[in-house]
């Protein structure tokens, strides 16, 4: 209270550069390094075809498990296909995956979120006990269960994923949305007779956002790595599509061998990227945000 | 216990750049005197008390001096400065129901201060505990001992707190807003513990209110306070018989009058309104 | 028992009141028999343009007749009129509609009222959409008279609620209210947080635009220096049930009810001193 009355307005017409000033403070320097990454990671994603210096799903049997040279930066796989440009192939289906996950989860949960708490009663009983029951199965069971039913492939898994997200988004921001129903500012507008739908869309939305925003941030790495760990057992992209669940996976082979490129490099980068997600959504708002407590 | 307050100045540097929040306070409280500091929002005067116990929030910068009996509390090793707030000054705040930790019953609520602080044996804590509770007023000191916060309304639980206050035999009792949260009824009942207490055992007390008519009826003399910064000093009569300063009288106008005729109001007093 | 004195209105005549709430009662359950009788027979009329002060501390049901009567609440039993029609304990849309032309609220947190993410304009435009069917210029154009008039520049319209004061988003409550044209007007402490330079800023406001609008008030308060500032008449309420009502000069000066010479007495004021009193028995949470 005393500093809001004291300290210097926020202006919402700030400069651009003042407003990017105070999001880089609040990152503080850890998180200018993971965005960065992030950044970095999507170029590679976006631009992969002017990245690569090969053709990721083409290899030739002679030049297997070649180490690091010129030619390939990060060396070649048992069939031979240059590393380097699995990994920047890899980056967009790992991120286009996880990114489909994290909207649909983020409509789908904070949709229901809304109607349920806006509507309250029964319809915020059976939405909730619905999600009660999605919430007690494992996500990668509900996968498996699913791309059983659909067969393999990314976007089986993706939908399975997506799913199985909902309750945690959901149940974080319809407690969220619980608290601000009751606020003056949502009974005001009710007790004038304007109607549900103008009223969540106008002013609950907007109060919720922040909350969605960073749930999705922090839920873009659990989905990065189910996802990999979906295409590690088998079920969600196939050979000889990259992508770096998968290429740990059949790196495992090569690991027996002696060559650890393939699986090192491809979980590297999951791992980097995962962090680098989790540290930012901390940055952002916190792991209560994303209702995740593990 | 006096207290001597030269100079205090606090600067709070957030993201949104550096506000000087206390513009240089000065204010003297004798041995067993209690001053009231009395201000609107934002005056500063919970910020004068937190410099006190030398709890001011992360980011701020605090020139001046704080002298409680003749020692400068800014400057006390962390092992005094530890000893100076557990047993030479107690606070009490705004909202007894986070003085309390909500788990544990009011008993141990006591009982911590007395056996940890003091270094009581548990019987004889459990004593004093009944007898302090007897002096604020508790009737039925065995239920609300064995009560949980929740069970307790907020007039009750003041009365634990300031008992648990009363506890360490401080010298010095520092309160913001202690009534502030309490029904009106309930005020008057905890204003007057509060007062006639500190009057028997002769403690000095900074009482921290927005109520002007509040302070003036449990402290000795008055400071009232705006933008970090004191205005004017008096006793509760000079204050209201004769207010130098425009921003008291504007105080004391505003006022809504429970009895007499109805004065003019104040207008528009010279700051806020319009920001 | 209630202790009933006549009153004048000032300006009451055969008009039919804008509040009318007759025996109105309500009861929160809270489970395992625990039964919280909240409303307990309460009834009180508000003349057009008068305003009656309802005060009480906490726990006393002021807050719940206030939201009974706006229709935020339900309640068990009696009656509220408002301008002579009944209404029902659970309303619809159309009905809150038709309402809330007639009562308008305005509560008490001063940064609960406003949507913090969301220009001040918008609480009022949105009120003049539906009522008045304005949108756009006409809306912005009515929305800074409205401004004007409770005393809040027209350069506060595009503000955030986090740029005002806690005063001046009161004020943009009040042009909310007021954007309905009501003829009766809820205030659920809504001046209590206020400091009290602007506390007696906003009661000022409120006194001039009843005479100017002939708006009427349901004030709700705990603070009896207040409802002398305010009130005509004042009911006194404890435990959900009115113990004590009649005009302000006659409840104030001349309190009846032992319960309303309590309240008297523990209101600081100058000269007061706070005395202990002898019964400390306290009733449990």
């Amino acid at each position: 209270m005393l500093q809001t009355e004291l300290l210097p307005l926020r202006d919402p017409n700030a400069g651009i550069r003042q407003r990017f000033g105070r999001l880089l403070r609040g990152l503080g320097p850890l998180g200018c390094v993971a965005a960065s990454f992030i950044v970095l990671v999507l170029l590679a994603a976006i631009l992969a075809p002017l990245i690569a210096t090969h053709d990721p799903e083409v290899g030739s049997v002679a030049r297997r498990f070649q180490g690091p040279s010129a030619e390939h930066w990060f060396g070649t796989d048992q069939a031979g296909r240059d590393l380097f440009s699995r990994i920047v192939w890899g980056a967009r289906s790992s991120l286009i995956g996880a990114a489909a996950i994290v909207l649909i989860t983020s409509v789908l949960g904070t949709g229901l979120a809304l109607i349920a708490s806006w509507r309250g009663g029964w319809v915020d009983a059976l939405i909730s006990r619905v999600l009660d029951v999605l919430f007690s199965f494992p996500n990668l069971l509900l996968a498996i269960i699913l791309v059983a039913v659909f067969g393999k492939g990314l976007w089986p898994c993706v939908i399975a994923l997506a799913v199985a997200y909902v309750p945690y988004t959901a149940r974080v921001i319809r407690s969220v949305a619980m608290r601000e129903r009751g606020m003056p500012y949502v009974r005001s507008p009710q007790l004038q007779g304007i109607g549900g739908p103008t009223i969540v869309i106008r002013h609950l939305v907007p109060n919720v956002a922040p909350q969605v925003l960073t749930g999705a941030t922090i839920n873009f790495g659990y989905a990065m790595i189910d996802l990999a760990a979906l295409s590690f057992l088998g079920l969600g992209v196939q050979q000889p599509a990259a992508d770096w669940g998968l290429m740990v996976a059949t790196g495992k082979e090569a690991l027996l061998q002696g060559h650890l490129a393939e699986s090192f490099i491809a979980g590297g980068c999951i791992v980097l990227t995962v962090a680098a997600f989790g540290y930012l959504g901390e940055r952002l708002g916190g792991r209560k945000a994303a209702g995740r407590t593990r | 216990m006096s207290v001597e307050i030269h100079g205090l100045t606090l600067d709070l540097s957030s993201s949104g750049g550096t506000a000087r929040i206390l513009r240089g306070i000065s204010l003297d409280v004798a041995d067993g005197e209690s001053l009231g500091l009395v201000g609107e929002s934002g005056s500063g005067k919970s910020m004068t008390l937190r410099c006190l116990l030398g709890i001011e929030p992360a980011g701020a910068t605090v020139g001046g001096s704080i002298r409680v009996n003749g020692r400068d509390v800014r400057t006390l090793p962390d092992s005094e400065l530890r000893r100076f707030r557990a047993t030479e000054v107690a606070m009490i705040a705004q909202n007894p129901h986070a003085a309390l930790n909500p788990v544990l019953p009011v008993r141990r609520y006591l009982a911590e201060g007395l056996v940890d602080a003091q270094g009581l044996e548990p019987g004889d804590a459990s004593e004093r505990a009944t007898a302090l509770l007897g002096e604020v007023g508790i009737a039925d000191v065995e239920r609300v001992l064995a009560a949980y916060p929740h069970q307790l309304s907020g007039g009750m639980l003041q009365r634990v707190v300031i008992a648990g206050a009363l506890a360490g035999n401080p010298g010095l009792l520092l309160a913001d807003e202690p009534t502030t949260a309490l029904d009106v009824t309930t005020q008057a009942e905890v204003a007057a513990i509060l007062s006639e207490e500190r009057r028997d055992r002769g403690m000095s007390m900074i009482f921290v209110t927005h109520d002007l008519d509040l302070a003036a009826a449990v402290c000795d003399r008055l400071a009232v306070m705006r933008n970090g910064e004191i205005v004017e000093t008096g006793t509760a009569a000079q204050l209201r018989d004769r207010p130098e300063h425009p921003y008291t009288r504007a105080l004391m106008a505003a006022r809504p009058l429970l009895y007499g005729k109805e004065g003019p109001r104040a207008s528009a007093p010279p700051h806020d309104a319009s920001r | 028992m209630p202790q009933h004195r006549p009153t004048t209105h000032p300006g009451s005549g055969p008009e039919t009141p804008v509040i009318e709430a007759l025996h109105v009662s309500r009861t929160f359950r809270l489970g395992r028999g625990r039964d919280v009788r909240a409303l307990v027979d309460v009834s009180v009329t508000v003349a057009p343009g008068t305003c009656l002060a309802v005060v009480g501390e906490s726990g006393s049901g002021k807050t719940t007749l206030a939201r009974a009567i706006v229709g935020l609440e339900r309640f068990d039993e009696g009656e509220i009129m408002l301008a002579g029609e009944p209404v029902r304990s659970r309303q619809r849309r159309t009905e809150l509609r038709r309402r809330s032309r007639h009562i308008q609220m305005v509560f008490q947190d001063p940064n609960g009222s406003l949507n913090r993410r969301l220009p001040v304009r918008v609480a009022v435009e949105e009120v003049l959409e539906v009522h008045l069917g304005l949108r756009g210029d006409a809306a912005r154009q009515r929305s800074g008279e409205l401004f004007d008039t409770v005393g809040l520049g027209r350069e506060h319209l595009d503000a955030l609620p986090s740029q005002l004061s806690g005063g001046q988003r009161q004020r943009v409550a009040i042009a909310r209210a007021l954007a309905a044209e009501p003829a009766v007007i809820v205030l659920d402490e809504a001046v209590s947080a206020l400091d009290v330079t602007v506390q007696a800023q906003i009661l000022d406001m409120l006194d001039r635009l009843r005479q100017e609008r002939g708006v009427a008030y349901l004030f709700i308060t705990h603070d009896l220096s207040v409802v002398r500032q305010i009130a005509d008449d004042v009911v006194v309420m404890r435990r959900g049930e009115i113990v004590e009502r009649g005009s302000v000069g006659d409840v104030l000066d001349r309190p009846q009810h032992p319960y309303t010479r309590l309240l008297l007495d523990s209101a600081p004021r100058p000269g007061w001193v706070p005395r202990r009193r002898l019964n400390t028995k306290e009733d449990t949470a």
